[in-house]
């Protein structure tokens, strides 16, 4: 279109430029901080420009953190939730569009208020069930009576244990109930055509055999707009394994680090921190999620927009 | 009111060049009709008389002033979009009234010339209305108040009617019509649908592949096309085209099948040289061995109630041949025909340019 | 509605019950019990639970911490999501203008999604440090004018900027795909109708836009209410003074810090009442999707 708007071009860049620097600077100033040796870091006023330091503050910030394992154990419980939330979310989908059974919905609707339920709001209880995940059967069991009467039959005494603590299981399986991918995958099956359905059937293709050679290969695209947010999603974990964690050695994630790399007045009662470290550990742990939405950005919008929230 | 002076404008896109040297003068109060298959360039130079595209090269002038940079609310001109473009969250009175409400027309009279351009569009029981509750041909007609009120100099039609079931097209097509002769501003109407483009047009322009074919009225697009590109496009069951060569005592063209056509000194072009000839299907009539001009295989035909198409066969050539005539007729059978002198169209075989033939160049210097 | 099926059997079952197991053990069985232990109380001896009726809740109304935590969580939510959402709304108006280097715009405003909460807690513990940051140099001269860790509104300030400026790339990416699915032809109608480009963005653009804002207004009120334990927790640990102990932290630092789970539990009820209240009016209310036509 042809439009002669070169005040308005320059106010666009102006807005557009400020709002940049807003979002960019923070950051810019982590990194900075990240340069520089401590005593450059703590003089006022503040440095604007990198030093010559920063390779050793990466280092130092690693060795501090042991982040090497601890990136291994991230990278295998997002790679986790991520597998674990899409073919939940598949199957899931998959029965309730192309069954019809009674109680369709309501397990619709179970799956839905879940959405209701973030894990923040439950933490305390959550944490309780991660100690023994079996605990809601024992006690299904136990108020029904069945474990005393299982007792009087062949005198054994039932106690259900699983604890999920300091365990990947603990880390992954409390994150990989989905209710948006299920609706994601619910509404893609529903464009399904009728037709497909029923030439499968004519060719004799069963429903898991229908899955897997014409819907997990039409899906694509959701899986992989799916998988660019839920690993974001899990990368960025922090509440979870700050609790079910406490053997931070073998189980560690990178971004509970990020609690120990400056000291907290409460618990440690203060003292200098060191921001060189501090700032060079958290641009560490930022990257990877940072790299997966800037190269898969296309995949990253769509899962974000289609899934709702 | 304007001419419309469209002066050598070219359009490239990085390398890919998508109109070149297009040169097209459009008289005041003209109905002119852009026809072409898509992606022939026409609804880009719609755009850049609009002022939503932008040129390369050339110029275009609306009412005699160079309008390349101007924008488009600078133009004068009013558009009707293919997909009608209206405002979703506006009333159909907002959406007529918007042009106005921009250039500062105070309310009372705003309302008052949206009142009387709806009646004349038959809106008036509809201006509360948004546009998601009305039919296809009631959004039409909002788009179409929207560019009346304007009173604009030039009308641009985007394929108005592309969106429309067969029936109201013809109904829209006649009210565009209508339209246009009582505002008596220019109007520009982009189309691919030649029924429309010949029934609607003061003047036709054939567009191919960023190029202009040819420009004329309907009738002489119809009877003197100036390309095998225009005279195949043009015209239902499409125009027939039989390869040979101009006979040695250029009285006679060879066909490739050996059957020789008389065309008695129709043809100025030199012996030997290859040509095209096209006839249309509806000026061939079936005749008689004796007074046959040509010969062919009959293939079938296809039932039309009202008379039938004969599809035909010389050598692998199909030939098809309209009739009101129901002749039985067994495949295979070699049938006669014969058709006017005056409706043989002759093409240069290697460009496909029309040859004049010296009864149609007679009758051009009659004219002139 | 779809009327080819496959014939039901124990697969469809199968299929369900990975699913079904994981939300009954990890998020029904979790929210019963927070239920349990709302309207219970342990005993000391560990004699079990007594019911104890609405007491817990009782204390927790009565509680002025509470009180002071939910002011901070309002002003937190609204504060957050009010500065993100103009903010990102700017820049989204702006950059779908498709000026020169929109796209290294757009990139730029995209990626600090996919920064962790407690990544930007910290980077903004930095950035407000009174010994360190941006902000030292006024203490060089006025020493203690800025110190978030002994003023409590500032405190809550630099969590309202750190948690704004997390939200503002989630709705920046909405605006933006909203902006984009407006049919160009729309645009070019109000051009040529005579509406410049601000004139079209009032006229045009806004009020197209008006369903997405709501939704992301509905969507960063809830996130902010749930999800902003990990930028506390960096970036001011809730104090001082407990200034920025936003309801969520609260209910952790209460459950595990305080050992009381009683009184966590009826501050997670509340706190799901609230959500679920949110989230109806989301599905409710909400029409995110616009048809243009």
């Amino acid at each position: 279109m042809i439009e002669r708007t070169p005040l308005l071009n320059i106010l666009s860049h102006v807005i557009l430029l400020s709002g940049l620097l807003v979002i960019l600077f923070p950051i810019w100033l982590a990194f900075v901080a990240a340069t520089h040796t401590l005593q450059a870091v703590n003089s006022a006023p503040i440095e604007l420009l990198p030093g010559d330091q920063f390779w050793i503050n990466v280092k130092a910030a690693w060795q501090e953190s042991d982040f090497g394992p601890k990136f291994v154990n991230t990278l295998i419980v997002s790679v986790g939730v991520v597998v674990g939330k899409i073919t939940l979310a598949c199957i899931t989908a998959f029965s309730l569009v192309f069954f019809n059974y009674r109680g369709r919905m309501l397990i619709f609707w179970l799956i839905f208020i879940t959405l209701m339920l973030p894990l923040e709001v439950r933490i305390v209880p959550t944490y309780a069930v991660a100690a023994n995940a079996l605990q809601p059967f024992q006690v299904l069991l136990d108020v029904t009576g069945l474990t005393s009467l299982i007792t009087w039959l062949s005198g054994i005494e039932i106690a259900l244990e699983w604890n999920l603590l300091n365990s990947y299981t603990g880390l992954i399986l409390p994150l990989v109930a989905t209710a948006t991918g299920t609706f994601l995958y619910r509404q893609f099956f529903l464009t399904i055509p009728d037709e497909l359905v029923e030439a499968a059937r004519m060719d004799g293709a069963g429903p898991l055999r229908f899955l897997w050679d014409v819907l997990i290969p039409l899906s694509k695209t959701n899986i992989a707009a799916l998988a660019t947010i839920m690993f974001v999603y899990a990368w960025n974990q922090y509440l979870w394994p700050l609790l079910v964690i406490t053997d931070r050695a073998n189980y560690g994630m990178v971004v509970v680090q990020l609690s120990d790399l400056v000291p907290d007045a409460l618990t440690t009662g203060g003292g200098t921190p060191n921001w060189h470290y501090a700032m060079a550990g958290t641009l560490i742990v930022m990257l990877p999620p940072i790299a997966i939405v800037i190269f898969m950005q296309r995949w990253f919008v769509r899962g974000l927009i289609n899934t709702d929230k | 009111m304007a001419e419309i002076n469209i002066r050598k404008v070219g359009k490239t896109y990085g390398k890919t060049t998508i109109m070149d040297g297009v040169s097209l003068d459009i008289h005041n109060g003209e109905f002119v009709v852009i026809l072409g298959p898509s992606g022939c360039g026409k609804s880009t130079l719609l755009r850049m008389i609009a002022g939503l595209e932008e040129i390369t090269s050339g110029d275009i002038a609306i009412g005699g002033k160079v309008v390349n940079a101007l924008e488009p609310r600078e133009r004068g001109c009013a558009m009707v979009f293919q997909n009608y473009a209206l405002y979703p969250h506006m009333s159909v009175a907002e959406n007529i009234g918007y042009a106005l409400k921009v250039s500062g027309m105070p309310k009372a009279e705003r309302l008052a010339k949206i009142e009387v351009t709806a009646k004349s569009v038959g809106l008036t029981e509809f201006l509360d209305r948004k546009p998601g509750q009305l039919s296809g041909g009631q959004r039409q007609r909002v788009a179409m108040a929207r560019a009346i009120i304007r009173e604009p100099k030039v009308f641009l039609f985007d394929e108005p009617l592309s969106n429309l079931d067969a029936k109201l097209r013809v109904q829209m097509r006649h009210e565009i019509r209508r339209i246009h002769n009582t505002v008596g501003a220019t109007s520009v109407f982009v189309t691919h649908d030649q029924h429309e483009g010949m029934t609607l047009a003061d003047r036709l322009v054939i567009m191919n592949k960023g190029t202009i074919e040819q420009i004329g009225t309907p009738e002489e697009i119809y009877d003197r096309p100036a390309s095998i590109y225009v005279a195949g496009f043009i015209g239902s069951p499409a125009m027939n085209f039989l390869p040979g060569r101009i006979g040695p005592d250029q009285n006679r063209v060879v066909l490739d099948d050996g059957q020789s056509l008389d065309l008695s000194g129709a043809a100025r072009a030199g012996a030997g040289q290859l040509v095209q000839i096209g006839l249309r299907p509806e000026k061939l009539t079936f005749a008689p061995a004796e007074r046959a001009m040509l010969k062919a295989r009959f293939d079938f035909a296809e039932e039309l109630g009202s008379g039938r198409v004969y599809h035909l066969k010389l050598e692998d050539i199909p030939l098809s041949l309209t009739s009101p005539e129901k002749r039985p007729m067994i495949e295979g059978e070699v049938v006669g025909l014969t058709f006017a002198p005056d409706a043989v169209h002759i093409f240069d075989g290697t460009s496909g340019l029309r040859l004049a033939t010296t009864r149609q160049t007679a009758q051009v210097s009659a004219m002139a | 509605m779809r009327r080819a099926y496959f014939k039901f059997s124990w697969v469809a079952m199968a299929l369900l019950a990975p699913q079904l197991l994981i939300i009954f053990v990890f998020f029904y069985w979790p929210s019963a019990q927070a239920v349990y232990w709302a309207f219970t109380l342990e005993q000391p001896w560990g004699g079990g639970n007594t019911w104890v009726g609405f007491e817990n809740f009782r204390n927790v109304l009565s509680d002025p911490y509470y009180w002071a935590s939910v002011r901070v969580s309002v002003i937190y939510a609204l504060g957050t999501t009010a500065l993100a959402m103009v903010m990102a709304m700017t820049l989204a108006v702006f950059v779908d203008r498709q000026l020169a280097g929109y796209k290294a715009y757009r990139v730029a405003l995209i990626w600090p999604y996919a920064i962790a909460a407690p990544a930007v807690g910290l980077a903004f513990r930095f950035v407000f440090n009174p010994n360190a940051g941006i902000l030292s140099y006024v203490n060089t001269v006025a020493p203690g004018l800025w110190d978030p860790t002994q003023s409590a509104a500032q405190a809550v300030l630099t969590v309202v900027i750190a948690g704004a400026w997390k939200q503002v790339a989630y709705s920046f990416i909405f605006f933006l795909a909203a902006l984009q699915s407006i049919p160009r032809s729309l645009t070019e109608a109000a051009a040529m109708d005579g509406a410049r480009p601000l004139r079209r963005i009032w006229d045009l653009q806004l009020p197209l836009l008006t369903p997405t804002i709501f939704f992301l207004l509905v969507i960063n009120i809830t996130d902010s209410f749930t999800d902003s334990f990990g930028i506390v927790d960096t970036l001011t640990g809730g104090g001082p003074f407990r200034a920025t102990d936003l309801m969520v932290y609260k209910i952790y630092a209460d459950g595990f810090r305080g050992f009381d789970y009683s009184g966590a539990a009826a501050q997670s009820i509340i706190l799901m009442l609230l959500v679920m209240a949110l989230t109806f009016v989301q599905f409710r209310y909400v029409e995110r999707r616009v048809h243009y036509t």
